[in-house]
Order: C-alpha cells, then sequence, then structure tokens
C-alpha cells in the first residue's frame, strides 16, 4: 500500500532517517496520507487519512459525526519521552471511524514491520493511561520515604519482571516530558492520580528557567 | 550481637507461600520445621516439594545427594510446640490480621526468648500483627513472592518497634538463603502490590471504559514497555476474585481510588468469570490454552 507523508515539522514516530518514512511515496498516487504537524484536509477517496496525536485526542482535529471523515484515525507510535520509539503505534478510531480504514492502517504497520493496536478516542490512548499514574505513585512513594529509588526499581525488575524500573524509566525519558504527559492527562480526567508529581513538575521548573 | 540462625520455623508451610519458603530455608542448609494446623495439607505440600526438588535433579540443576539432604532436614509438624527450638519463625498463615496476632502470642510461649518472628504478609501492617506478640521488637516483614522457591526479591519491613539488631539478622540470613532483600517501610502493600494492585485496577477500568479491547490493552503494555506479562492476563492468573480481596484489604487502609474494586471486577466475579482457575476471566481458557489474545 502506498502512503504519504505531509509533514510540518519533526515527527515524535517516525524521524526523517527512519526506513518508514523514507519508503513512502509521492502524494498524488498515495492510498493513505499521513498528517505529522500539518493541518489535515479531508479526503474520502483515500483508503485512510492518518494524524499522529501527541498528548490530545483525535477529536481535537477531527469532527467525528461528519460524514467525510469516517476515514480518519489518529496514530501514535509509543515513546517514553526522549527514549527511541518502541515497535508498538497506537490507532485511535473515533466513532465515525469505518472498519475498512482501520484494516487499512492496520495492514499498513504491520508490513512495516510494526505491531498495532486499537484504542477508542481518549487523551493518553492506552500506555498513557496506564503508566502515568504508576509513575506518579512511584514517584510519591520516592517522596514519602518508602524505599530508595534502586529497591523500587529492582523490586519492579525482580519481583514483576519488568525490564527496567519506574523511576530509572521516568529519569531516563526526561522528568520535563513526564510532567508534559501527566499535566495533559490530568487536564482531560481530572483525576489525583495523573497530577504532576513534585519531581517532574520541579524538573520542568528548572528547564524553564 | 547478631542472632545466629540454624533452625527455621515455617508457619502455614502447607499453604502455597510456607511450602516454598520451606523449601528456600532447607535449600540453603537449615534445619526447617514445617508446622500447619492442618496435617493432610502439609502432607500434599510436602510431596509436591519433594516433586520440585526431583526436577531439579532431572534438570541437572541440583545433584541427587543434594536432595537427599534437602528433604531430610525437613520436619513436619502440626503441632506449635515442633517450634520451640527455632532461632527464626515465619509465619505465612491465612491474610487475617486476628489469626496472625493470635500465632505470634501463641509463639512468645513456645519459643526462645531471642527468637525472630517474620512475617509474609502481602497487604497487613508489620508493626499491628507485631502487637500480637509480648516482642514486638523482635518481628519483622518479610514478604517472599510467588513461587517463593524461584523468585528472589523479598521485601523487608521494619515495624515501628523493631529492633536494628532483629531486622539486620533477619536481612542476612535472606542474602544467606541466595535471597535479593530491598528494603521498604511498613505500608500498605509495600513497593511491589502498592504499585501493582492500583495498576491492574486501572487497567480493568479502560476495558470498562472501552478505551480499547483486552487483547490490545495487554498488547500494548508488552509491547511498548516489553512487560513479559499484560495486566489483564496476570489478573486472570491472580484470580478475579484475589483481586476483589487485594482491593478490599487496601482501599480501606489507604482510601486511595485506585486501589477500590472496580465495578466490572465485581461483576465479572458475580458471574464466576474468576480468570485461569474458572477458565474465563478477561480472556478464556481451556487447558492452558487462551483464547482472544
Ligand atoms: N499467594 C500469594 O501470591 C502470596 C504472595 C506473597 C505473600 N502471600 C502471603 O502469604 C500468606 C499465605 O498465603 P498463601 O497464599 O500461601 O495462603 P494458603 O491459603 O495457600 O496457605 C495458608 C496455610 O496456612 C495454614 N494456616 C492457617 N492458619 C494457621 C494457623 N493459625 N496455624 C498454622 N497454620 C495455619 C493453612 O492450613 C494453609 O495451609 C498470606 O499472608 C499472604 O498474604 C501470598
Amino acid at each position: 500500500m502506498r502512503y504519504a507523508f505531509i509533514k510540518a515539522g519533526p515527527s515524535r514516530s517516525f524521524s526523517d532517517d527512519d526506513a518508514f518514512f523514507r519508503n513512502r511515496s509521492d502524494p498524488a498516487g498515495a492510498e493513505i496520507d499521513i498528517y505529522t504537524g500539518a493541518r489535515f484536509k479531508a479526503d474520502p477517496t483515500k483508503a485512510a487519512i492518518l494524524i499522529e496525536l501527541q498528548d490530545e485526542c483525535l477529536g481535537e482535529h477531527v469532527d467525528d459525526q461528519a460524514p467525510q471523515n469516517a476515514n480518519v484515525l489518529g496514530f501514535a507510535r509509543y515513546r517514553n519521552g526522549r527514549d527511541e520509539p518502541s515497535n508498538l503505534v497506537e490507532i485511535v478510531r473515533h466513532s465515525g471511524t469505518k472498519i475498512a480504514a482501520v484494516q487499512a492502517v492496520r495492514e499498513l504497520f504491520s508490513a512495516a514491520g510494526l505491531e498495532v493496536v486499537v484504542c477508542s478516542d481518549h487523551v493518553g490512548r492506552i500506555i498513557n493511561r496506564l503508566v502515568i499514574p504508576k509513575y506518579n505513585a512511584a514517584l510519591r512513594f520516592l517522596d514519602e520515604g518508602l524505599a530508595s529509588q534502586a529497591d523500587m526499581d529492582l523490586t519492579c525488575k525482580l519481583g514483576l519482571g519488568y525490564p527496567d524500573g519506574p523511576i530509572e524509566r521516568v529519569v531516563r525519558g526526561g522528568l520535563a516530558n513526564h510532567y508534559s504527559t501527566s499535566k495533559a492527562l490530568f487536564e482531560a480526567f481530572g483525576l489525583p492520580s495523573f497530577a504532576p508529581p513534585r519531581r517532574a513538575t520541579a524538573a520542568f521548573r528548572r528547564d524553564e528557567m | 550481637m547478631t542472632k545466629i540462625i540454624k533452625t527455621v520455623g515455617v508457619c502455614g508451610a502447607g499453604g502455597t507461600m510456607g511450602a516454598g519458603i520451606a523449601l528456600v530455608a532447607a535449600r540453603a542448609g537449615f534445619a526447617t520445621v514445617c508446622f500447619d494446623r492442618s496435617g493432610d495439607t502439609l502432607e500434599k505440600a510436602a510431596k509436591q516439594s519433594i516433586g520440585f526438588l526431583d526436577k531439579s535433579v532431572e534438570r541437572g540443576k541440583l545433584d541427587a545427594t543434594k536432595r537427599d539432604g534437602i528433604v531430610a532436614s525437613m520436619v513436619r509438624t502440626t503441632k506449635l510446640e515442633g517450634l520451640a527450638d527455632c532461632d527464626l519463625v515465619i509465619e505465612a498463615v491465612f491474610e487475617d490480621l486476628s489469626i496472625k496476632r493470635e500465632l505470634l502470642g501463641q509463639l512468645d510461649a513456645v519459643c526462645a526468648e531471642d527468637a525472630i518472628f517474620a512475617s509474609n504478609t502481602s497487604t497487613l501492617s508489620i508493626t499491628e500483627i507485631a502487637s500480637g506478640s509480648k516482642r514486638p521488637e523482635r518481628v519483622v516483614g518479610m514478604h517472599f513472592c510467588l513461587p517463593a522457591q524461584l523468585m528472589k526479591l523479598i521485601e523487608m519491613s521494619p515495624g515501628i518497634l523493631t529492633s536494628e539488631e532483629v531486622f539486620g539478622a533477619a536481612w542476612q540470613w535472606t542474602e544467606t538463603c541466595g535471597q535479593t532483600p530491598v528494603k521498604t517501610q511498613d505500608k500498605p502493600g509495600f513497593i511491589l502490590n502498592a504499585l501493582l494492585v492500583p495498576f491492574n485496577n486501572d487497567a480493568i477500568r479502560a476495558v470498562e471504559a472501552g478505551v480499547a479491547e483486552p487483547a490490545d490493552i495487554d498488547r500494548a503494555i508488552k509491547v511498548g514497555l516489553g512487560y513479559k506479562m499484560g495486566p489483564l492476563e496476570l489478573i486472570d492468573l491472580i484470580g478475579l476474585d484475589t483481586q476483589v480481596r487485594l482491593c478490599e484489604a487496601f482501599y480501606p487502609i489507604t482510601l486511595d481510588p485506585r486501589a477500590a474494586t472496580p465495578p466490572l471486577l465485581r461483576r465479572m466475579v458475580a458471574a464466576g468469570l474468576l480468570g485461569r482457575k474458572s477458565g474465563r476471566g478477561f480472556f478464556a481458557y481451556e487447558g492452558n490454552t487462551m483464547f482472544g489474545a
């Protein structure tokens, strides 16, 4: 399937030297258009139109009630802050997205060797919705003296088989990045578990100074 | 002076955790007294432990002479008095504060003044359990992971009154057994369950909110984060009824909304969907095969 990128700024999912970006085709003959940063234009003749999302929901880009948007989906390759992107692409379908468009996008990413999951249109999609409260709790526990950072990370690795501990992960991805994602989820859900934790807020403010 | 530990007692040694903990102690060369109030479960556990050791021999991880030595070092009893000579007694009886407190009171009467008592509780407070003993300074938290005979991690927690000497001796004992101790405060769920129980609940709430199908939630977590198991598959393994019990233990103490039982979980348990053990939870199982993921 031929796909084109309509890019206005850097993509967090596919850098310019990523093979998937390099294998793009010309917009004229593409069956799928991928918007990264650029303002999207409806085109019902395409098999699918993809909009790269950051922390926002797809509804901020498209009206899901409009029939011409039935082939539009959001996507993001999951990435922990400044870590390299993972192999996972979260695809976001809105309430009016047609199955055929979901299928086309699934095939597109699977053919590129990426793993695909489909979710409905919520801020934080699947992973951030689940891990941000956990990382926030770990950072709070650290402040409260529950255990040392090393012991908390080791506990998760040895006790749960995680490849890395929650705190080393957040620190590696950047505490300031963690702040921004937490803040977006906190604004969307209003739940204390998403509120940016002290350490992340402090790191963000330090960076601003 | 640091207490020298030679003989170890395990209370609830017929249970899932107790049997594994007894193996850890015996394998490290300690005379091990396996105590349980139920003789039948004690016998069953002994057979399973021998089976486990036999497998280790088959796999070349243990030699047969060592196996025989381990088996010989484990004695079984249904009488509390059998623990009289133990330097360290680890309790892994039912997760019930009054049962654990009562047991410690009984151990006071049977064991030497300088014996160390350890609790394998997952959710209860070490300080509250220790209040069942007249020697709370000799009580320490020692939380093994399931299966204890394979998992290296132990969360070690001092209660408010635990003496440094006792904590140090218990810590050293875990290292002698080849385990990896980590230190945590005496707080609900220590580190592991404090992070895991609410996280698993969040995954259930995501299913309930229609964020994604269970299989997609698990795949996202496995591929995106490199976890060996997705949260919903893990809950199926733990048992949905056990997850409810964990929520019921944590929520009233922490009042953390994430620890409250998700309504979907309650409904699934009511419908008899308990996970692997009932053949269906978030996924369907036939034998050991999983469907739906
Ligand atoms: N199962 C787990 O995954 C797990 C993990 C870590 C810690 N724990 C903790 O370990 C403890 C035991 O859990 P389990 O899952 O092994 O339970 P279990 O039900 O498998 O075993 C408990 C055993 O204790 C015995 N028992 C109960 N009261 C007794 C008493 N007063 N005196 C002597 N024996 C008594 C029972 O006969 C039974 O054999 C609990 O505190 C639990 O929170 C469990």
